[in-house]
């Protein structure tokens, strides 16, 4: 099972971080939420795999033996909400600058740091 | 009682955030109810401080959980005082805020995404759980980002796109490095995993802590991952900039400084060694991207990042003499920092521009409020009797004390730059005429809460650097209960 969500893992991040050098915007936001899928797995597994009872106290019993880990698994779910809004924000926040823009290309990209003018130095900026 | 004094700094502005939002729809009310809870927050860390200087570290856990199971909230003189001047920065952001000089558009999300930050940087001060302190890094990630994009035009969504691509990356970096810290130590509890730590082989921690760090030096706009910082910064109006430049790096630094200078002390040397040579190509490539600059906002940017390699470097000497500058450091750059964005706002409100090439004749125009830019100018380059001097004296004499001579005359030599910087500043916007020869001041209103806020700033700035002791003696206080060895 380790080995699983190893590959798992594995694949994940190459798959975020290859997405996350692209240079399209939509891609690099989805690199974003895949690298996020992979580290979350890796938290899961940070927790060690092995039973898979639920870490329920029995009644009348003083300690849990034999059951999963549980701080791993909330410490997931926290991690998946977090990601989920920011996923959500991030994709917003891609179309938005698209519809401003126009342009998919985050080269293009250079309203906030303009490229310096034909002196060398920075370029004046229009005030707003 | 106790307990909700400890969470103080973040629940108090969580609260406010909460308010002001329910209230969206009467603005007058909006921002009454926020400076108000601005006040609240920094009356209350106040008395946490207080306390904490009294009584020793504050500590609490939640839901009764005992420490190691339930989060912790540890309040210690460090995390204590910077929870304090966080909460004294949301004041004097609200209060600029209530100036007419580049103040930020008032809009319903404003105010709460104010204090939704501020709760995120105090949560990070007051935490005493790894985990806890990711989810408030992302607090303050989301926040800020809302914050960025308030603005609407293409620039500031582009800024807000560049802040997220990299900062993004860097909170998921420091979830790898949690799973990592507690995948070998079983702990996320700050005092647990200090116990810990010597437990485990020193190559090891390295290999777990290594991401977490990556995270933090990303954060606080480390060489060579700080492009995210100048990139968006300048997009952001006045009293929203003073915000991010004052807490935003600093938060990461703090964090650094928690987990290599008190949590995971057994880290091998060479991670120090690293670290100061990073700092140091931090300080130099900061204050050289701010030489090209003309532009004061991307100028000041720059010196951000030029500023975080002196608190790294400190960090990096890894002793109680190089923390104890760290903290001092900490403590005069944030006030220092916000005061120089502020008075560049009251600059533009005048000149009509934020670039230097289009400022000019102030000095003659308005004589105050250039003896108001020099006192935050020049305690940034370090010039006694201001607060600068005392911060860059500590961390040379500590540099200089170990040995670390390279160290030390890097940071002698970004000294002078950021004085060429400095000078250009004042010569250029109150020196030198102004470019149109028919330029005549405006006389704006309004400008009181402005001149409140920039001077309050300057006042700390003196006051600290005529009498250091009491900072000293409290950042020697806060290195001690560190867990660095002398």
């Amino acid at each position: 099972m380790s080995w699983l969500l190893a590959l798992s893992v594995g694949a994940l991040l190459a798959a975020g971080v290859f997405l996350l050098l692209s240079r399209q915007l939509l891609r690099l936001v989805l690199g974003v939420s895949l690298v996020g899928s992979g580290v979350n797995l890796l938290l899961f597994a940070a927790g060690r795999i092995g039973p898979t009872a639920p870490p329920v106290v029995e009644l009348g019993e003083q300690v849990l033996t034999g059951a999963a880990n549980p701080v791993p698994q909330a410490l997931v779910l926290t991690a998946i909400v977090i990601g989920f809004a920011l996923v959500c924000f991030s994709l917003i926040l891609a179309l938005a600058v698209q519809q401003a823009g126009g342009d998919a290309d985050v080269d293009s990209l250079r309203d906030a740091e303009p490229p310096p003018g034909a002196d060398g130095k920075p370029a004046l900026e229009v005030e707003r | 009682m106790s307990d909700l004094l400890v969470a103080a700094p973040a629940l108090v502005p969580l609260g406010t955030a909460l308010v002001t939002a329910l209230a969206r729809r009467r603005p007058r009310l909006v921002g009454a109810l926020s400076l108000a809870g601005a006040c609240a927050s920094l009356l209350a860390a106040t008395w946490l401080f207080v306390r904490v200087l009294v009584e020793g570290a504050q500590r609490t856990s939640f839901g009764g959980w005992p420490a190691p199971f339930g989060i912790a909230f540890v309040v210690d003189p460090l995390g204590g005082s910077l929870a304090l001047i966080a909460a004294l920065m949301g004041v004097v952001t609200l209060v600029f805020q209530r100036s007419s000089a580049d103040r930020a558009p008032e809009s319903p999300t404003l105010h709460p995404l104010i204090h939704a930050l501020l709760a995120g940087v105090g949560g990070a001060f007051v935490t005493g759980d790894l985990f806890n302190l990711y989810v408030w890094f992302e607090v303050m990630l989301l926040a800020a980002l809302g914050l960025l994009a308030l603005g609407g035009g293409r620039r500031h969504l582009e800024a807000t796109l560049k802040y997220f691509a990299l900062n993004a990356v860097g909170t998921l970096l420091l979830l790898v490095g949690l799973a990592g810290i507690y995948g070998l130590t079983g702990q996320l509890n700050f005092a647990a995993l200090r116990d810990a730590a010597p437990t485990v082989d020193p190559g090891l921690l390295l290999l777990v802590a290594t991401p977490a760090c990556l995270a933090f030096l990303l954060k606080a706009g480390a060489f060579p991952l700080f492009a995210w910082l100048p990139a968006s910064y300048p997009t952001l109006p006045a009293p929203l900039l003073a915000l991010f430049a004052a807490l935003l790096t600093k938060v990461g630094v703090y964090a650094l400084l928690r987990l290599l200078g008190d949590l995971f002390v057994a880290v091998p040397a060479v991670t120090f060694e690293l670290l100061g040579w990073l700092a140091v190509a931090t300080m130099l490539t900061g204050v050289l991207g701010a030489a090209y600059h003309w532009d004061m906002r991307r100028i000041l940017a720059f010196h951000i990042v030029s500023q975080i390699g002196y608190m790294l470097l400190g960090v990096a000497l890894h002793s109680e003499a190089g923390t104890v500058g760290t903290v001092f450091y900490l403590v005069h750059h944030i006030v220092v920092k916000a005061n120089l964005f502020l008075v560049a706002a009251m600059v533009f409100q005048l000149c009509g521009s934020y670039d230097l090439r289009r400022a000019g004749g102030l000095w003659l125009a308005r004589p105050a409020l250039g003896l108001l830019f020099l006192v935050p100018a020049l305690s940034l380059v370090g010039i006694p009797p201001l607060s600068g001097f005392w911060a860059k004296l500590l961390i040379l004499r500590a540099a200089l004390a170990q040995g670390q001579i390279a160290w030390a005359a890097a940071a002698l030599i970004v000294g002078v730059l950021t004085l060429y910087s400095m000078l250009k500043i004042w010569l250029q916007a109150f020196w030198a005429p102004h470019p149109e020869p028919d330029w005549s001041a405006p006389a704006p209103a309004g400008r009181g809460a402005a001149w409140l806020a920039t001077g309050g700033l300057a006042l700390v700035t003196v006051a600290i650097g005529v009498a250091p002791e009491p900072v000293y003696r409290f950042a020697a206080a806060a290195a001690r209960s560190l867990g660095v060895s002398p």
